[in-house]
Order: C-alpha cells, then structure tokens, then sequence
C-alpha cells in the first residue's frame, strides 16, 4: 500500500456527484447516438485517436495468415484450384446462358420503354474479423472510404446477399450481416414473385419474413431473391431459402424461417457493390399509367401515393 | 488492523506508466479475439487495477474517456463502454480501502464483482437499445478477466518494486 498522507484538503467534488456528472453526460451521448445520430462527428474524432491502435492490433493476426498461407500445403492448393477450375468451367456456362437471356431482356424492356439499367459494379474486399460486439451481427472489411465504398452498399458473395455496408473508416468498413436483429431486406419468393420483407432474427442465425397472411402462398424450399424494390439491393440476387413454415390458427400471420443463402457467417471474400442502383424514379402522377416523367425532381409527393397503390 | 502477510514498500507510481499500461489495454482489446465476446476487457482491467491502487489519480474521468474511445473503436453505441467504465471507476474507487487488505484472490474476487457490474451496465444499454440477450457467455469474459488479475496486478506494479538504488547483479 502507498503512504500518503490522508486527503483532508483538495479531494474536488464528491466521487458521487462525478458518477453522477459523468453517467448523465454518457446517457445523453447514447440517447445522442442512438435516436438522432447526431455524435457521428465525436465518433469520427475519436477513431482518429483510436484508429492507429486499432491498425497495430490487426497486424498479429494478418502476419500470422501471411505465414499460414505460405505453409499451405502443395496438395491442398492443387485440389484447390482442380475444384476452381470445375466451378469455372460450371460458371463460365451459366453465364452465357445469362448474358443470352440478359441481352433478351433488355431488348425486351427497351421494347418496354424501360430505363436501361446500368451494369453493377463491386468492389472486391476481405473480411478482416468479426466485430467485437456480441449484441451485433457485424464484421469488418479491409476496404473503406478511400478505395470508394460508401455506407448502404450492398455486400455479396459468390452465391448471394450477405448485408450492407453500416459504416466506414478511411481503410475499412463496418458491414452488417443480414442475420442481424436490425437489419432488413425487401424480398420476392423466386418461383412465383409474391413480395416480401426478411428480418435478421439476431442470435439464431435465421431469417424470418414478418407480417406474411397465414395463407400466403409460400412453401418450405421456396427460393428468396432480392425484388429491388428499396433501391438498395440489386434486384435478382439469392437471399435466403424457406425452412419451416408455422401456420398457426390463433395468428393472422404466418411464422416463416429462412435459412440465409450465401456464406453469411463462412466465407472470407465478398464483393461491395456500389450503392448507385436506385430504383426507377416514381411517375408523377400515380394515376396516369402512361406518361413516364424520369425527373427526380417531384419524386417526393408522389411516393406515398405509389405506396397506397401498391 | 494490519494485513498479517507482509507488504512491500512501493516507490510512487510514474504518470507515464499509467497512460502506457492504459494504451497496452486499449492495443489488446482491439485486437480482433476470435470467438467474439469470449476475451476479457483489458481496459477494464487496467482502470479497475489504477482505479484501486491510485484512487487519487485515476478516477472517472479517465474512466469515461477510455470509455468513449472504446465505443468508438469498436464501433457500438457511444456511451455505453463510457458508463460501464464510470460505474466501473466509482465502484473501484469506493472499494479501494478495502480490496487491498485481502489477498490477491481475495482482490480477483473483488474484481470479478466489478466486471460483472461493468458487463450487466452494457448489457443494460444495449437491451434498451432493442438488442436481444446474447446468451450467457456474457459473463465468460469478466471472469476470465478476473482470473487474469494476480498477473495483471504482478505486471502493472513491476516498476513500483524496483529498488532506488540499482544492484547489478540483481535481476530485477
């Protein structure tokens, strides 16, 4: 123990006044942060402060990758690229098949009058760590602000959906996983087009379309892609398939769980997808079909109407 | 009443040490652990130890700040490591002339009580936030911390038992 003479004299306020004085200035930071997302600029200043650390502490983790990956074995990278190779050869068919049935439909919906939409474009990017968050469904990704990705992109990988893009830093980005409690996407059963909305359900892994009529026609096995209806996500794109349907009397709605397609908590690659795929702008006028305005201009007043139709 | 086991005189502790003990906390809590929310809180630690040990120059506010920069590094909800940690500091601090007397797993007891508070006030947060209840290895993580505390406490008081004047042929 020190020996200091007792603190009769200078002591300040009393400890309980300061855990007072500092739990309020923290509960008004968190109502801050949490309702009105108005201490984005705090935050930014002090992950100038942190961010360093944060660098330095990921350097033991990437060093021992880096000597994993030069140790893997010889066999195991030709197996490896014997099985890449096959997938290619399986993709490379598929996608003349899609780019066939892609110049069809466009040629459909040019015929259609339909604004051309414009090819996707990505950025390749690696997962880094899961964030250390165990309320959230979150990882980190090595590509950030300054090599273009932006909050709200969309984040696939090879076989579907896997979130969105939450928050960015200079050299990495915060991606929330689509089986996070908070998280959304506008969804359309594949085989017959109805339209939906999928919920992460947090701590089980599973996604679950809420508010479905208990006689929706949706069947276990049903494929979920990506209707594109919000302007986020790219329309055509795996979410998830249906497992188990709970259709229960007592409720007006269908208990519906979803197994997530892509590799949403596997996989180290994925693919950010630029945030620009907006939707079509809404016509004007909800009532008169015919005329198309494609001015972004008074899209605002018209939206409800469009949502009232729908 | 005096501790039956005897005590070493301490030199005074060095600011310099305290803010670099603080920053090796923060460097290991940001590293990417693997099974998320298993690592103990290393910044916890420390404040809970400078918090017992220095009750006079550690106190809430340093609580607070590494509180914030917590938040802000693990990118959650600004404000929640920073009360867990103020709450953190003024238990510490209330306790801090009785934790001294006990033996250093008497300490860890102590210690564990004061994570679990820290870890529940987070918990707190973030289920009012609208997050669901993770599961209970929650409370993995402060008794792993406390477990560590003998070492923590050997470590970060290290510079305090060096003697004033130096022994060559004494290791430390």
């Amino acid at each position: 123990m020190e020996h200091t003479p007792p603190p009769f004299f200078k002591r300040g306020p009393a400890p309980l006044v300061r855990l007072a004085f500092f739990a309020s200035l923290s509960v008004a930071l968190l109502v801050l942060d949490a309702r009105f997302r108005y201490a984005d600029g705090l935050r930014q200043a002090l992950m100038l402060a942190a961010q360093p650390l944060q660098e330095f502490a990921a350097l033991p983790g990437e060093l021992a990758g880096r000597i994993a990956g030069y140790f893997s074995s010889q066999t195991q990278l030709q197996d490896e690229n014997a099985a890449l190779r096959r997938q290619l050869v399986e993709a490379s068919l598929s996608v003349q098949r899609l780019q066939a049935a892609l110049a069809g439909s466009e040629q459909l919906r040019r015929l259609a009058g339909a604004a051309e939409r414009r090819g996707d474009r990505g950025t390749a990017a690696e997962i880094l760590y899961s964030a250390r968050d165990p309320y959230a469904r979150r990882v980190i990704i090595d590509r950030g602000t300054q090599h273009g990705v932006r909050a709200g992109s969309p984040v696939v990988d090879e076989i579907g959906v896997v979130g969105q893009v939450t928050r960015t830093y200079s050299g990495a980005s915060e991606v929330t996983l689509l089986v996070d409690k908070d998280q959304a996407i506008p969804v359309q059963v594949a085989r017959n087009g109805l339209r939906a909305v999928a919920f992460g359900s947090g701590v089980s892994g599973m996604l679950e379309l809420r508010f479905m009529a208990a006689n929706a026609e949706i069947e276990a096995g049903d494929r979920l892609v990506t209707s594109g209806l919000d302007g986020v996500y790219p329309p055509g794109l795996a979410v998830a398939s249906v497992t188990r349907i709970e259709r229960d009397a007592a409720n007006s709605f269908a208990r519906i769980l979803c197994q997530p397609a892509a590799g949403v908590e596997r996989g180290r690659f994925v693919l950010v997808l630029s945030a620009e795929a907006r939707a079509a702008p809404y016509p004007e006028e909800a009532t008169t079909g015919s005329e198309r305005d494609t001015r972004t201009g008074k899209v605002r007043r018209a939206r409800k109407k469009a949502a009232d139709g729908a | 009443m005096v501790p039956e086991r005897r005590q070493r005189i301490l030199l005074p502790v060095r600011v310099s040490w305290i803010v670099g003990s603080f920053a090796a906390a923060l460097l290991l809590n940001f590293v990417p652990w693997q099974p998320v929310g298993l690592a103990p809180d290393f910044v916890a630690l420390a404040l809970a130890f400078w918090c017992l040990r220095q009750p006079r120059l550690v106190g809430l506010g340093a609580g607070w700040l590494l509180g914030l920069l917590t938040d802000a590094g693990s990118g959650v909800l600004l404000g929640q490591h920073a009360l867990a940690y103020s709450l953190l500091a003024f238990s510490a601090i209330t306790l801090s002339r009785r934790v001294l007397w006990f033996s250093v797993w008497g300490q860890a007891l102590h210690v564990a009580a004061l994570l679990l508070v820290a870890q529940g006030v987070a918990l707190a947060v973030r289920l009012a936030a609208g997050a669901d209840f993770p599961g209970w290895m929650l409370i993995v993580s402060p008794l792993l911390g406390a477990a560590l505390w003998p070492v923590v406490s050997f470590v970060l008081l290290a510079p305090q038992r060096r003697p004033i004047e130096v022994d060559e042929t004494r290791p430390i």
